[in-house]
């Protein structure tokens, strides 16, 4: 067991944890942050991206001990409050997810994203976005609408020049 | 109306899911939660010979470790195939037993032979490491045509020579004839491979048992709770059904995984009453890929002739179907009357013979996915179509239409009787939104870029609905398969409509209220679709084979009816006018041509006040229905499919994908639209990526999303899709369904794009870079000469 602590979705979170606990276990079974879905056990699917530091990670790669101190943000952390993230409602706006289960990564990987590009003042066009995906498998939507949906989102936000917290 | 019929309505039950607030089965825990890892077999084919759980039993934490013996001791019962299918000799089907703790044999990598019950899940995985199981390894066999051949291991004493059942459909001496008559016969080796079906949320139980009260309450991952419920009754001996409680709460998708009730959901529901304690069990995605069914997995062989007219005089198809160590729960009739009644296509063929074998093999059981038989018919058909059209000089898309069925009611030769459809319409638009025109084009700047452009067809047809109940009876299915509904009005108007249907991703809870809203004139937001729970839900069969909406909403239309009509009784009663001149409209009921009316919900407040009714009227408004379909429904449609390969890497670029079906009624046009999305994505998967691998001992080597291909974001393109309705003349709304249609009609389409690619008939799934690659340098296509 260690004790760590860390910030997750801004609030302060102290846990005694056992060395081996995944930090996608962490949020799942001791936070209950039930947001974060484990999809595979290679690392592969990304429904359990979530951000740490302000970048996205696959939180089954992930130990919480290894996190002290670190900032998280889950999908639980997104909205503020009843208003939807601007990636949020662009799902919801394009039908970009069905079954909802990989949507948390989706999420997370497309704000992600959005703030990368932004951030390097570089475009991001669908190609660039599908490419992007490479860590996040649908089985639903057959990745049409997440493609318009984060590139409606990316529009809104530059288009908006963002507050700093829309983008997190 | 903007809320109704037809309006691309955004999905209400998207809140919860990108806030991530869905409530998924492994969401949930208990008081006291203890949890299950499955002790599962390392070898394809294995006698048990001992199991030492003291070890086990030992550890930290650990409640039980339980085994097949005890499992069977306490008569839980062994899992069931519910479709009789006969032999044409005569004989029943040869179903071997299958536990769901294995006794003495195991029979595919996998097979779980115990179980731990511990406080923790690491511990149970812990723990179930340290059972130590005795093997005594036996010979395995993989693939289905070798199980078939002599000398073959040998999976079940009740099935000699692994054969399930030998079957046929049509008539053979007559399609002898019409073949050795014709102008031309096409003869293809037909491979339809095995997948995976991976649904992203992983199978997930968790088992409550209720010692005062004998309940039980069992959450799970269901397309069909109801069906669960039924099946661990009255066949698994778990419960009583009026002392289960089966509830599917937020389901990640299933394609059809998800139909059948499994080993780990009988035995959590077994463990919990044994240890005193809920039971989790989830699934990794490595179990995943052992244990939960595949999907397709034919080789067949087929013949089509034509007469110099190129119009086709007969097909002959020898299938032989691979379904894994034991017959899942719907898998009989998936290689038959799912795939071998949908021979015929889109066309006027007079005579069709289908013989099918299914196997016994060492391998995960294999049933229904996403089309279920019709996608492997609909492959066969149109591979051989396409390939007819260009060994006898025609446009593919001509030979089609010369030999679409033009008029219906359309009886084919293998029980599927045709209702409505415009076969012409689909490949129009299709043709015209895919610019077919414009493709020699493309493909001569393609060329000068030094790629291979090709251009497949498609023209698929599916029977959805399924399905009428005596019919299916009469075939051997052993449940009826209608669907049930509830329509609850309020006191104060708001209403509730408990489905039997199941929405794992297919957003019933808006298109569900769209048809409520539409039929009463209500807001949207004052519908609420309950469903999942059969506590709450009467009954109902589910939902796979697109049913939901031509059988599901057909209930609910049926319901809505009876509610219309106590509606009307009611206002009549109250506004004293006559029945006949009552109309709902706006959310208001009215006396037609005057200014008489009461708001809806009046009408509601008045049944359940009770004040002021007819005489003999029944307070409240509350109405259920049980609606049996009279026929399948046949959406149907035409996808063109343009590649670009490239010579050098054998990868193949999707560049166009058009899809333009005909689904009947639309409800929501956006929400059918993410359908075919995923369902082309699926097909367009199997066609360039996914495939189950066995070595020949049996082990699984695409057991992970490291060796088995997912289709990723840049495998798919964006979809170019049309609609072109014909409404179906057999049920309420006009509904046929659009489900599966995706999942059926993109795989011939991709690989007669790539076949015309590279100039090669001979390939088959998937398409992988490496196996186009070779194709390419065997046939040393030079790029000149396109």
């Amino acid at each position: 067991m260690t004790n760590v602590n860390l910030t997750v979705n801004g609030k302060p979170v102290r846990r005694d944890v056992p060395d081996t606990t995944l930090l996608s276990d962490f949020l799942r079974e001791d936070l209950r942050l039930t947001g974060t879905h484990v999809g595979c056990d290679t690392s592969q699917c990304g429904a359990c991206v979530v951000h740490v530091n302000g970048k996205a990670v696959k939180s089954c790669t992930a130990l919480a001990v290894s996190l002290d101190g670190a900032e998280v943000t889950t999908i639980e952390g997104v909205a503020q409050g009843r208003e939807l993230h601007p990636m949020q409602a662009a799902f919801n706006d394009h039908h970009a997810l069905q079954c909802g289960f990989c949507t948390p990564g989706m999420i997370m990987s497309g704000i992600d994203m959005v703030n990368r590009y932004r951030a390097a003042g570089k475009d991001l066009d669908a190609e660039t976005i599908r490419h992007e995906l490479e860590g996040n498998i649908c089985r639903c939507t057959g990745y049409h609408n997440i493609v318009r949906a984060i590139e409606d989102a990316a529009a809104r936000i530059q288009g908006a020049d963002a507050p700093a917290h829309a983008a997190e | 109306m903007t809320e109704g019929i037809g309006a691309r309505v955004k999905r209400t039950e998207d809140r919860r899911f990108i806030t991530g607030k869905g409530k998924y089965t492994d969401d949930i825990r208990m008081e006291n939660q203890a949890y299950a890892a499955f002790v599962r077999s390392p070898h394809a084919h294995a006698k048990v010979t001992g199991i030492d759980r003291s070890a086990a039993e030992a550890m930290e934490g650990v409640v039980a470790v339980l085994d097949g013996h005890q499992l069977t001791g306490d008569g839980i019962g062994n899992i069931i195939c519910g479709w009789a299918i006969t032999s044409k000799d005569g004989s029943a089907m040869n179903m071997g037993a299958w536990s769901a703790l294995a006794t003495d044999r195991v029979r595919y990598v996998g097979d779980a032979v115990a179980v731990v019950i511990a406080d923790t899940a690491a511990q149970a995985r812990l723990a179930a490491e340290a059972v130590e199981v005795e093997y005594e390894e036996l010979p395995a066999v993989t693939n289905a045509e070798k199980a078939l051949a002599e000398g073959a291991p040998q999976l079940h004493d009740n099935a000699p020579g692994n054969l399930i059942y030998d079957w046929e459909i049509g008539e053979e001496a007559a399609t002898d004839e019409a073949l050795a008559g014709a102008a031309h016969v096409t003869e293809l080796p037909i491979v339809n491979n095995r997948v995976s079906p991976n649904a992203m949320e992983p199978r997930s139980a968790v088992a409550i048992y209720d010692e005062a009260d004998e309940h039980y309450t069992l959450y799970t991952t269901s397309q069909n709770p109801h069906v669960a419920r039924l099946v661990l009754s009255a066949f698994y001996n778990v419960a009583p059904e009026h002392k289960l409680r089966v509830v599917a709460p937020d389901v990640g998708g299933g394609f059809g995984s998800k139909i059948y009730i499994y080993p780990e959901e009988i035995t959590c529901l077994w463990a919990s009453m044994k240890t005193g304690r809920s039971v989790k069990w989830t699934s990794t995605r490595s179990e995943a890929f052992m244990t939960d069914a595949h999907g397709r997995d034919h080789v067949s062989k087929a013949r089509i002739g034509f007469d110099t007219e190129g119009k086709i005089v007969g097909l002959k198809v020898d299938t032989i179907a691979n379904f894994g160590a034991y017959m899942s729960l719907f898998s009989s009739a998936v290689p038959t009357y799912l795939y071998a009644t949908l021979l015929s296509g889109q066309y006027d063929i007079q005579n069709i013979h289908c013989n099918v074998r299914a196997v016994y093999t060492n391998t995960v059981p294999v049933d229904a996915y996403r089309g279920a038989g019709r996608p492997e018919a609909c492959y066969l058909v149109e591979r051989l179509m396409e390939t007819a059209a260009r060994e006898m000089g025609a446009d593919p898309a001509e030979l089609r239409r010369k030999n679409f069925i033009t008029e219906f009611p359309h009886q084919t030769p293998v029980i599927m009787n045709y209702d409505s459809g415009d076969f012409h319409g689909n490949l129009d638009k299709a043709m015209a939104a895919a610019d077919v025109a414009g493709f020699d084009e493309r493909r001569k700047e393609a060329a000068a870029r030094g790629k291979l452009r090709g251009l497949g067809y498609s023209c698929y047809i599916e029977a959805c609905g399924i399905a009428p109940s005596a019919a299916v009876g009469s075939l051997g299915a052993g449940v009826g398969l209608w669907e049930s509904a509830e329509v609850r009005v309020n006191p104060v108007g708001t209403i509730e409509v408990l489905t039997g249907s199941h929405s794992h991703g297919q957003g019933h809870e808006t298109t569900f209220a769209q048809v409520v809203a539409d039929r009463f004139g209500v807001p949207l937001n004052s519908v609420s679709i309950v469903h999942g729970d059969t506590d709450k839900v009467q009954f109902g069969m589910g939902t796979y084979g697109s049913r939901s909406g031509a059988v599901g909403l057909s209930a609910i239309s049926r319901a809505m009816d009876k509610v219309e009509a106590k509606v009307k009784k009611i206002a009549a009663h109250t506004l004293e006018a006559a029945e006949d001149d009552i109309v709902i409209e706006g959310g208001e009921v009215k006396v037609a041509g005057t200014d008489r009316k009461m708001a809806w919900h009046e009408v509601g407040l008045a049944a359940y006040t009770g004040h002021n009714l007819p005489p003999d009227m029944e307070p409240g408004l509350k109405e259920g229905a049980f609606y049996d379909p009279v026929n399948f429904t046949f959406p149907a449609g035409a996808y063109i499919c343009e590649v670009e390969v490239d010579p050098d890497t054998g990868v193949t670029e999707i560049v166009q994908f058009t899809a333009a079906d005909d689904f009947g009624t639309i409800i929501n046009p956006m929400i059918v639209e993410g359908q075919v999305h995923g369902g082309v994505a699926q097909g367009i998967g199997q066609a360039l990526l996914e495939n189950v691998v066995y070595d020949d001992a049996g082990q699984l080597l695409t057991g992970s999303y490291m060796d088995y291909a997912m289709p990723r974001a840049w495998d798919t393109p964006f979809y170019t899709l049309e609609h072109n309705t014909t409404v179906c003349p057999n049920n309420p709304l006009g509904l046929k369904g659009c489900g599966e249609a995706g999942a059926i009609g993109a795989p011939p389409a991709v690989i007669n794009a790539i076949t015309d690619a590279i100039g090669d008939n001979d390939l088959q799934m998937p398409a992988t870079p490496q196996k186009v690659w070779r194709m390419i340098q065997a046939t040393q296509t030079p790029i000149a000469a396109e």
